[in-house]
């Protein structure tokens, strides 16, 4: 690899991925952690995962993050089951935004072409509006939003990014179905 | 113990059931109405549980975190909803910063109630998230026994912390099935005892061998993991110096050789030297904090680093490592000292020498007024050593830990990383809970005394034979010291209008004694020593002494102030 293409992935968002426990305030525990620690989260994407009770979290973190403190100090939360920085791996990462656009008869058609350079959707239209749905990395979207700037927005909403690791390997290790310490806190343990 | 039982309890039940299968047998605590059924069902558990009611809610957790430090086991601490539960956050905030196993239990309001700002309701496991291990909020009767289990084994594993388990007082009332599994299972959580990788251990066991001029600083992580011989074994079979950070105090015998004191803002001379010219230095269970390092990027600017630390985020937080074992103290150094060598480093000890001979920096100087430092190194002088030291925070807390030779290990509880003052008075009553048999100094200040000496009452109550030594310098010294230093003198809010510490002790029932004179000093230590039960010194102290050496802030060890000229005239070398 030339130093030049290193530093350009070097400057590129750190892609952190975790796996968390489905309760409530845990949210809380890792905005809280943000927060105090001052790490600069552009977006953060939470969803069920396919393991019940648990839920996988993708958060794209600044360039110029410290992306090995906001793992280690994240992963300290008991409620953080498995977390990692995967930008350095081969991964495909997805974006979906929704666009609100005032239309006229003169300009829904111009819309609909340019959606469909994108491959984005119609999904309401109205007598003076428009919503169009695209899905993509975050420059595909980038390029959408801009075009449709000569036009009027109303309304833009972004998801922000998920991401997963290519190849049939997990992202995550193997859970055994509760890890389980025989350990017993008590007189003289720690 | 009863593995996999069932049985039906309250929910105050269960966490006293819980407490015994953890082997707790000791709370401090205040009851009100949300943790009252707790209350109610004491007495079914008295003398198995102990519990000792404080006069205010801060000294229930503080009392907690100094019996944790010096007992080796979770502190346990009671508060009702509310006001009472937001009464230990300072307490919670304090474990948090010096890694102290903490278990909180706090009465909620009714779930009925929850989420709609009812009497005495805080969401104070919302305000404790960023000061604990981890919390919870039990709103299942039958969840009790999972979530004691799960927070005792959270607080006093891996890097110990504070854990709070917030349970409504309804929830306590109800009754269930206590069901007491025989595993902790907890799938986000790691158990923290990784071994020691072998390679990062023989990299550090070369970085040893080929160090001309390595230093050793400790930290609490030694305390914490019981691993006061493997650090004495390592420092003396590769012949290296030992200085220990503030908590780290008492984690190496105070008197041996190699031992160099503290280093850092208040710290010796010749230590933050050594660290400046040191080739190597090896963090063992340190966060590298910056009252520690000074301005990092100039911190031990020709020194590789190894680090053993078992929090993994402390690895490369602020300094990085040129061998980096993340595993328990003890483990790892056990695993170290199977790799280390005798070497001969007469040179480095020469060079250390010199240092402490030509930068004296701690001398007591010759006057007829009482200085602290007097105070300080008389009750070393006249205790021999033998007791453990409590401390407040400010100018008394660094003089304890500069005049005072710690040779017995973990006999020094004080407040680093957060720095409450207050800690003094509850600290000590914590700690003499824990040990009994041991003679607990608490060396206060006037103004952290007067946050907490409401405690005066429960510390008469049960005649608990504490000597408190208030260095009464009439100011709140370490602040006026800034003002002095940094602010251009303007002294501002920092005189104290102090009472008379005699008569407040007495009307507390406790009695009472003053040293003005210099003379007075030593005799009355001694008095305090010989009288069986609570003792509190008010040592009026001379007003505007300095903490020297001092490394201003901001400023590296580099730029570390010697004691002025003028406050070092006629020298006396106080070791003992
Ligand atoms: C709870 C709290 N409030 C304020 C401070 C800031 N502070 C640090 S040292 C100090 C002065 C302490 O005065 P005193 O207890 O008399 O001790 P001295 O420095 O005089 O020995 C203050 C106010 C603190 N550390 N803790
Ligand atoms: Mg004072």
């Amino acid at each position: 690899m030339t130093n030049s293409s290193e530093e350009i992935r070097k400057k590129r968002p750190h892609t952190i991925i975790a796996l968390v426990e489905d309760r409530p305030g845990v949210l809380n525990r890792i905005t809280s952690k943000w927060r105090q620690r001052g790490f600069n989260i552009e977006s953060l994407a939470v969803g069920h995962s396919e393991k019940p009770g648990l839920s996988r979290m993708t958060f794209v973190v600044d360039s110029d993050a410290n992306a090995e403190q906001v793992v280690r100090q994240l992963d300290k939360l008991v409620d953080i089951v498995d977390i990692r920085d995967i930008s350095h791996e081969e991964i495909v990462t997805r974006e979906m935004a929704m666009i609100k656009l005032r239309s006229t008869k003169e300009t829904r058609s111009q819309l609909i072409d340019i959606a469909e350079l994108f491959g984005a959707n119609v999904l309401d239209v109205s007598p003076d509006s428009l919503i169009l749905e695209a899905t993509g990395d975050e420059g595909k979207i980038d390029s959408f939003v801009t075009l449709l700037r000569d036009y009027e927005i109303i309304e833009l909403v972004r998801t922000g990014r998920v991401a997963m690791i290519r190849g049939a390997d997990v992202s995550h290790p193997e859970l055994p179905a509760e890890e389980q310490y025989d350990r017993y806190p008590g007189v003289h343990t720690w | 113990m009863a593995n996999g039982d069932k049985k039906e309890y309250t929910g105050a039940q269960m966490v006293m059931e819980s407490f015994l299968r953890v082997g707790v047998d000791t709370i401090f605590g205040l009851p009100g109405g949300a943790n009252l059924p707790l209350y109610d069902v004491l007495p079914e558990y008295y003398p198995r549980i102990k519990h000792y009611t404080v006069k205010h809610e801060q000294a229930a957790a503080h009392a907690a975190d100094a019996y944790a430090r010096i007992k080796g086991t979770a502190g346990v601490c009671y508060a009702t909803s509310g006001p009472g539960a937001t009464n230990l956050v300072t307490g919670i905030a304090n474990a948090f910063m010096d890694s102290v196993p903490l278990v909180c239990v706090t009465g909620q309001v009714i779930r009925a109630l929850i989420g709609r700002d009812g009497f005495q309701e805080a969401d104070i496991q919302g305000i404790t998230i960023p000061i604990t291990k981890h919390n919870e909020l039990v709103l299942d009767v039958d969840d009790i026994p999972r979530a004691m289990q799960q927070a005792f084994h959270i607080a006093t594993t891996g890097r110990p912390g504070p854990v709070l388990v917030d349970i409504p007082r309804d929830t306590l009332q109800e009754k269930g099935e206590f069901y007491w599994s025989d595993k902790v299972q907890l799938r986000g959580y790691r158990q923290d005892n990784f071994a020691p990788d072998p390679n990062e251990i023989q990299k550090a066991a070369d970085l040893i061998a080929q160090s001309e001029r390595p230093v050793i600083l400790a930290g609490h992580g030694v305390i914490i993991s019981r691993a006061y011989d493997e650090l004495l074994k390592l420092a003396e079979t590769a012949n290296i110096p030992v200085i220990t950070t503030l908590l780290g105090i008492s984690g190496f015998p105070g008197t041996h050789p190699l031992y160099l004191g503290m280093p850092g803002m208040h710290g010796m001379y010749w230590n933050n030297r050594a660290i400046n010219e040191a080739d190597l230095l090896i963090g063992l269970g340190v966060r590298f904090d910056d009252r520690v390092t000074g301005r990092l990027k100039d911190f031990a600017p020709k020194a590789k680093i190894v680090h053993i630390e078992i929090d993994e985020a402390e690895i490369g937080k602020n300094v990085r490592p040129a061998a980096a074992i993340h595993c328990d103290l003890k483990a790892g150094l056990t695993e170290l000292n199977k790799h280390v060598k005798p070497k001969e480093r007469s040179a480095w000890f020469e060079w250390i020498d010199d240092m402490r001979r030509n930068h004296p920096s701690i001398t007591i100087r010759e006057t007829d007024e009482v200085l602290p430092q007097y105070v300080i190194d008389s009750i070393y002088r006249e205790t021999k050593g033998d007791c453990i030291v409590c401390t407040g925070v400010g100018q008394h807390q660094m003089w304890a830990a500069q005049y005072f030779w710690y040779d017995k290990p973990n006999s020094f509880v004080t407040s680093g990383g957060l720095g409450t003052m207050g800690f003094e008075v509850p600290a000590a009553m914590g700690a003499q809970v824990a040990a009994p048999d041991e003679t607990i100094w608490s060396i206060c200040g006037d103004g952290g005394f007067m946050m907490t000496m409401q405690e005066l009452a429960t510390i008469a109550e049960y005649n608990w034979p504490i000597k408190f030594a208030i260095i009464n310098n009439g100011t709140l010294g370490m602040v006026r010291q800034w003002q002095e230093l940094f602010y251009g003198n303007n002294i501002v809010s920092t005189p104290l209008k102090n009472p008379d510490f005699v008569k407040l002790a007495e009307a507390f029932g406790v009695k009472g004694l003053r040293a003005e004179r210099k003379e007075e000093v030593r005799p009355t230590i001694h008095a305090a020593m010989e009288h069986d039960g609570p003792v509190v010194i008010d040592f009026r102290v001379h007003y505007d002494e300095n903490v020297y050496p001092m490394v201003p802030p901001g400023a590296s060890l580099d730029e570390t102030i010697e004691v002025p000229a003028t406050e070092t005239a006629p020298a006396q070398e106080v070791k003992a």
